[in-house]
């Protein structure tokens, strides 16, 4: 869940497309009470990531699949929940 | 095939090619480049792409030590969208798909990123549409920024799109090839409109987003008649607008059969008819209309074309080149009318907050008369070459009038002392378009030798409007009763006081108004050279008399809409195919 209180803008979508970009997995990230709930956006794209609109409250599901993918999933979930180190 | 409705300013129909401008002047060609090029376009766009990256590396550096790691954290989001995988794949495929050029595949892969974020609904993400346009002329600057096509020089017909264009971009417009314009914003009086008449080219302005649905090269018709705009025309389209256009020439031959007869009407009265110019090319094509005199000659152009402030020998030159074109016929030359505009406010360190009420014009240049005595110099070094009158613009208090005048007889007097010739007796008038100026005409009338209504501003200063705001540009109408009172009483304490009166704003170009302005007895309609033969039309078909019922009969009424839906009918019995 995003717990920052402004979502998803500009600079934690930054940080989770790098960090997603760090691992061969390929990672795609839906956010599940959108009204098309099976739409997946590339987490490695900053773009799509910001086009989720993930507002503060959203739940993410992160899926990966590949070499690395339980790392990465690990790795990203514990981002979102830490807020992106932000307050 | 798209078909948008704006406000036509600028009658006649267009067919051509689209041109982009933006602010900056980045013109965007829709390029197409063949099969073996397309791997060059591919490396010039990562080209760009990497050294739009190496910028904003640096513009961080010192942004941060400067302002700290918040603030230059906006240049990690540039780069981020710099290598974003999802940018890059789309504009890859422009390049491989369509083939377009690197420049071209940029826009139109931005526009469509820009678009998306506009439409989310949260505020916070649909604000990241400045950043995705800040990024798009990074790259096109670094794309095309060294071959900026040349305003100037364009080597075809075109037909100019843009969400406004600037004095300083207009005064540029290689004229033989621009056929019309279309902008997002604008009214009646902008300047868009103002330079599409005196070119006399079709325009259409306040057509909201017309420059996110057109692409440069693509096929436009502009009808300026009726306020629309063709994006993408179909063959039938073409075929019926090439067929209305050719029917407005006729009638423009017709109307041009006017131009040796006098603006008289049947019962004998004579009026004249002017025209307005921006620049001394202009009186040509002014003359070639019927136009007697120069009427209004706005000098704002000697300061918006150059990038210095204009040298007296610069004003001497246009007006002596204006004088020789008019062997004789009078020229009312009106001094320096700037500010309000984003000519001079960006170029102030701290821009006025309210610039229409603030140091614009006559009070501009009375805050600098080095400035103000160059110009004056100018004209009355010219005013030994022929019929030249001095104009002061938007006098609101006796006490302006009076310094502007008594800085022109100081000027006088140093040409003397120097040996220079002028005529001491030049006509001086005063622009009436503040209200004040218009409520105490009796007063300004004993001062001046002549005055020239300027509608425009009368008009928005009266009625609280800004032409320019297309949410209220609505309210704007010469036709709202209060305008015509001040516009009468002015005109009768002219008649009063025994000096000239002229109408030198939109209004007088308007055959809509002619009935009304003659009516209330106003003999010089000063007006853009296009309008010229149509309201001699209107003037040589009515009299006297009947013009002063109309004029009595529109000052019984309460609204602006009454009034105008009377002229219409007026108007329309005289000339059954007028508007």
């Amino acid at each position: 869940m995003i717990v920052n209180p402004q979502g998803l803008h500009a600079r934690p979508a930054m940080v989770f497309a790098e960090t997603a970009n760090q691992f061969k997995a390929a990672i795609k990230v839906a956010r599940p009470t959108m009204a098309d709930d099976s739409t997946e956006v590339d987490g490695k794209s900053l773009i799509q990531m910001i086009s989720l609109e993930a507002t503060a409250g959203a739940t993410l599901r992160i899926r990966a699949e590949g070499d690395d993918a339980d790392a990465a999933v690990a790795e990203l979930a514990r981002l979102v929940e830490s807020g992106f180190g932000e307050d | 095939m798209e078909i948008k409705k704006g406000i036509g300013v600028s009658p006649g129909v267009a067919i051509s090619t689209a041109l982009m401008i933006d602010t900056e002047d980045l013109v965007i060609p829709r390029r197409q480049v063949p099969e073996t090029e397309l791997k060059a376009e591919l490396d010039r766009f990562r080209e760009a792409a990497a050294s739009s990256t190496q910028d904003l590396k640096a513009l961080r550096e010192t942004v941060a030590s400067q302002h700290g790691n918040d603030i230059a954290a906006i240049f990690d989001f540039h780069m981020g969208l710099l290598r974003d995988p999802t940018l890059v794949s789309q504009v890859t495929q422009e390049i491989n798909k369509n083939h377009f050029a690197a420049e071209y595949a940029v826009s139109v892969a931005m526009r469509r990123l820009a678009s998306s974020f506009q439409q989310m609904s949260d505020r916070f993400f649909s604000e990241r549409v400045k950043d995705i346009h800040d990024i798009e002329k990074r790259l096109l600057q670094k794309l095309i920024g060294k071959r900026h096509e040349d305003l100037a020089r364009l080597d075809r017909d075109v037909i100019i799109i843009a969400h406004d264009l600037l004095p300083s971009q207009t005064v540029l417009l290689d004229k033989r090839r621009v056929k019309g314009f279309a902008t997002d914003v604008g009214g009646r009086t902008s300047h868009t409109a103002i330079v599409a008449r005196a070119m006399g080219i079709p325009a259409v302005v306040g057509l909201g987003n017309i420059t996110s649905e057109v692409s440069g090269g693509d096929t436009v018709i502009i009808d300026g008649n009726r306020g629309v705009v063709i994006i993408d025309p179909d063959e039938q389209q073409l075929v019926e607008n090439r067929e209305f256009g050719q029917r407005l020439i006729r009638m423009e031959t017709e109307l041009g059969k006017l131009r040796d007869l006098p603006a008289q009407t049947l019962d004998g009265c004579r009026v004249s008819v002017q025209a307005n110019i921006e620049f001394p090319g202009e009186i040509d094509d002014a003359l070639g209309r019927g136009a007697e005199a120069i009427g209004l000659y706005r000098t704002e152009f000697l300061y918006l074309a150059s990038e210095h402030e204009p040298s007296e020998e610069d004003h001497y030159r246009a007006y002596a080149d204006a004088l020789r074109r008019l062997g004789g016929r009078p020229l009312v030359i009106r001094t320096l009318d700037l500010g309000a505009d984003k000519y001079t406010q960006a170029k102030q360190a701290n821009p006025e907050r309210n610039p229409f009420l603030g140091d614009r014009s006559i009070r501009m240049c009375l805050h600098d008369i080095p400035m103000f005595k160059r110009q004056l110099r100018a004209i009355m070094r010219a005013s030994v070459l022929g019929d030249v009158r001095v104009m002061f613009p938007m006098i609101s208090t006796m006490l302006e009038l009076r310094q502007a005048t008594m800085i022109l007889r100081d000027v006088m007097e140093e040409l003397e002392d120097e040996g220079i010739e002028c005529r001491r007796d030049i006509s001086i008038g005063a622009m009436i378009e503040v209200p004040s100026a218009a409520i105490l005409a009796d007063q300004f009338a004993r001062e001046v030798s002549f005055f020239s209504i300027g509608t425009n501003d009368l008009i928005q200063y009266t009625l609280a409007v800004d032409r320019t705001n297309e949410r209220v540009a609505g309210l704007f109408s010469p036709a709202h009763p209060a305008v015509l009172k001040l516009i009468r009483d002015t005109i009768q304490a002219a008649d009063r006081a025994g000096i000239k009166c002229s109408v030198c704003g939109e209004m007088a170009g308007e055959p809509l108004y002619t009935l009304l302005l003659l009516g209330m007895g106003l003999r010089i309609f000063s007006m853009n050279g296009p309008d010229i033969p149509e309201v001699k039309k209107v003037i040589r078909s009515t009299t006297l008399e009947h013009a002063q019922q109309v004029a009595q009969q529109v000052m019984s009424y309460e609204s602006e809409r009454q009034v105008t839906h009377y002229l219409k009918e007026e108007t329309r019995k005289l000339l059954p195919d007028a508007f």
